[in-house]
């Protein structure tokens, strides 16, 4: 009998008091809301939207200068030829364009294995209860917060002179623009690392699979999205650096291609800075030009990134 | 099956981690040949160097024979006002000798003496002269130099192009620069009857041209009054600023004048033999006075015994007119180059 009552469709007063609750609710949430609300509402989409336009007027007025400025300069002329002060008008960026490459390149080899290497240690292996890993992660977290002109302190001091001793060579802007941006990348290859779920890894080691066999064959792979998300905004940041540059050795006049191991580099943010300052107006629409190219050269690199990040996507 | 899905999706990362380390290789194997080359051409070259020493007398033109088959590296870095003038030299000299690489940088005059002390670079270019401090450091790690002017420069002071003012004497300029001036509009100056606020424009206290212009102005160097408007190591900042201000006030750089012609006004400066205005003849002749400049290199010793050194020094002062010319700055006199010809002389006997 009582079995009965409770496979019919209950009419409890409690029941009919949930059901009137879920409605309220229902309602309140999607039904016809108080003039107030609305209002509200409407406001906060208005700031969102203002947020967004700011973001995108001041970027779209870059280009846009930039387009206009340079554009009397956007030729090949730009791209093959060296720096030249007697001939402004034929001057262009190559030697600043590979150097920027070489730097990136070496970073980009520089950051993927060491932040990746810190993050899986600080997620995967790191005792969080011994004070030594509390105290290194409190430092990654404060390192992500100084001044890139401090790096090249560091740099000029301890790379391009002793210990490392390398010289004013693009290997040495390499690893101090490699430790600038590090921090970035060890955050974000922590954070994709722990997104990874627990589930994944405790089924691979109930299958016998050793912690360094999980980390690599099912932890890594799985992460590879959102570290590649963290290496493309530490590239991004890369790429900009002129400060530590210049005092690790990138010199304003280069007329030779660089080579990885030798001096004499410099860089498209260096040589940009260095050409905006001068009196000449030719000199001016060349930075404008070289500010093109830099935008050029940072969206290639990040598409050849997020592709290669969509490639990685992984659904659970 | 996981597993080599796993593999498959991680391969072009191996690739492109090989492709790095290819160009990084490759890079090393490059930077080595050129040193090899670079040291077995300084032997080659080291008989030669003396011949050149003979030739040096007669080399006042701008032929340079011998140089032609030089190689090697000559490193240039220092005062980003005196920077120009080097790519310029540079430029012109690896036209005759190819394969010679010169390098120019922009460290600051403070910056290029710190490298230069520490035998990093073989030429310092400077503004200004080398300080008591600096020059202690190159002595403790044994580094002989000498200040060459290969160059003259013009302060100069601009001013709006309506502004009805035409000279100003050097008690006036430091009237309104001196480190205790309030003056806050031009009448307020002497002699002056003009009705603008006045609107003070001026370099970075790390620049040369700051220090230049505070010890010939106000009699000590860094000394000067600090409400205006610092644009820092932009110079053009600073024109922008005066033109569009009917009581803008700015000092900066001849070749900054020379640009901007018709946009701002350079006032010509009494220094107590009457208004002078700045031109490359004002500034040759000694007349534009307290402000013309001189324009520095300093070469060190041992950097002078290697050929290719040696060559581009004397190339860039028998040369002094046209690269001064390109870079926009003033040729120097002839007792200024031959100055500069007998202490390289003392810097490679010596």
């Amino acid at each position: 009998m009582s079995t009965d009552e409770k496979d019919a469709p209950p009419r409890t007063a409690r029941t009919r008091l949930a059901v009137a609750g879920a409605r309220a609710t229902t309602e309140s949430v999607f039904g016809a809301r108080p003039r107030g609300d609305r209002v509200s509402n409407r406001l906060f989409l208005a700031l969102l939207l203002l947020g967004l336009a700011v973001a995108m007027a001041g970027l779209a007025t870059m280009i846009i200068w930039a387009i206009v400025e340079g554009s009397p300069r956007l030729n090949m002329d730009l791209i093959t030829n060296g720096p030249s002060t007697l001939n402004i008008d034929q001057a262009g960026y190559r030697p600043a364009i590979l150097g920027s490459i070489y730097v990136i390149g070496g970073v980009i080899a520089l950051i993927l294995p060491l932040g990746v290497g810190a993050a899986v240690y600080l997620e995967e292996y790191a005792d969080k209860s011994r004070w030594w890993n509390r105290l290194f992660e409190l430092n990654i977290q404060n390192l992500a917060g100084v001044p890139s002109i401090v790096f090249g302190i560091l740099g000029l001091a301890f790379i391009v002179r002793q210990p490392l001793g390398l010289g004013f060579v693009p290997a040495a802007g390499a690893i101090t623009i490699a430790l600038l941006v590090l921090p970035t990348v060890i955050l974000a290859s922590r954070e994709a690392i722990r997104a990874v779920p627990p589930s994944i890894r405790e089924g691979s080691l109930a299958l016998g699979a050793t912690q360094w066999q999980t980390t690599w064959r099912q932890v890594l792979p799985a992460a590879t999205s959102g570290i590649l998300t963290g290496v493309i905004l530490a590239v991004a940041r890369a790429i900009g650096e002129a400060a530590p540059l210049l005092l690790v050795g990138a010199v304003t006049f280069v007329t030779f291609d660089p080579s990885f191991f030798s001096p004499g580099f410099t860089t498209l943010p260096t040589q940009i800075f260095d050409w905006a300052g001068r009196p000449q107006e030719q000199f001016q629409v060349l930075a404008a030009a070289g500010v093109l190219i830099m935008l050029a050269l940072v969206l290639v690199m990040n598409s050849f990134a997020v592709w290669l990040r969509n490639r990685f996507e992984q659904k659970w | 099956m996981k597993i080599s899905n796993a593999r498959r999706r991680l391969a072009p990362l191996a690739v492109a981690g090989a492709a790095a380390l290819v160009l990084a290789a490759c890079g090393g194997d490059d930077g080595n040949s050129d040193d090899a080359n670079a040291a077995s051409d300084d032997t080659a070259n080291s008989d030669n160097s003396s011949d050149d020493d003979d030739q040096q007398d007669d080399q006042d033109d701008d032929t340079q024979d011998s140089a032609g088959d030089l190689s090697g590296s000559v490193v240039v870095d220092g005062s980003s006002t005196v920077a120009p003038l080097g790519e310029a030299a540079a430029e012109l000299f690896m036209m005759e000798n190819p394969g010679v690489r010169v390098t120019v940088g922009t460290s600051g005059t403070g910056g290029g003496f710190e490298k230069f002390c520490n035998g990093e670079t073989d030429i310092s270019e400077a503004s200004r002269h080398i300080k008591d401090e600096e020059s202690e450091i190159c002595q403790t790690s044994g580094i002989a130099y000498e200040g060459l002017t290969v160059a003259n420069d013009a302060l100069t002071v601009l001013v709006h192009p309506d502004n009805p003012v035409q000279c100003l004497s050097v008690e006036q300029l430091n009237q309104i620069w001196a480190p205790d001036s309030n003056l806050s509009s031009w009448d307020e100056i002497d002699g002056i009857d003009y009705d603008a606020a006045l609107d003070l424009y001026g370099p970075g206290t790390d620049s040369g041209t700051f220090d230049y212009f505070t010890e010939a102005i106000n009699g000590e160097g860094g000394a000067q009054r600090t409400d205006y408007n610092n644009i820092g190591e932009d110079d053009n900042t600073g024109i922008i600023g005066v033109e569009g201000s009917a009581g803008g006030m700015f000092y900066v750089g001849f070749s900054y004048y020379v640009e901007n012609q018709d946009r701002v006004k350079a006032l010509e400066i009494d220094g107590g033999d009457g208004c002078v205005a700045p031109s490359l003849e004002t500034v040759q002749d000694g007349s534009y006075s307290p402000l013309a400049r001189g324009l520095y290199i300093y070469p060190s010793d041992s950097a002078l015994e290697k050929p290719e050194v040696l060559a581009f020094v004397e190339y860039f002062i028998n040369n002094a007119d046209p690269i001064a010319e390109a870079a926009g700055f003033i040729g120097m006199t002839d007792e200024q180059a031959n100055e500069a010809r007998a202490q390289v002389q003392t810097l490679v006997g010596g």
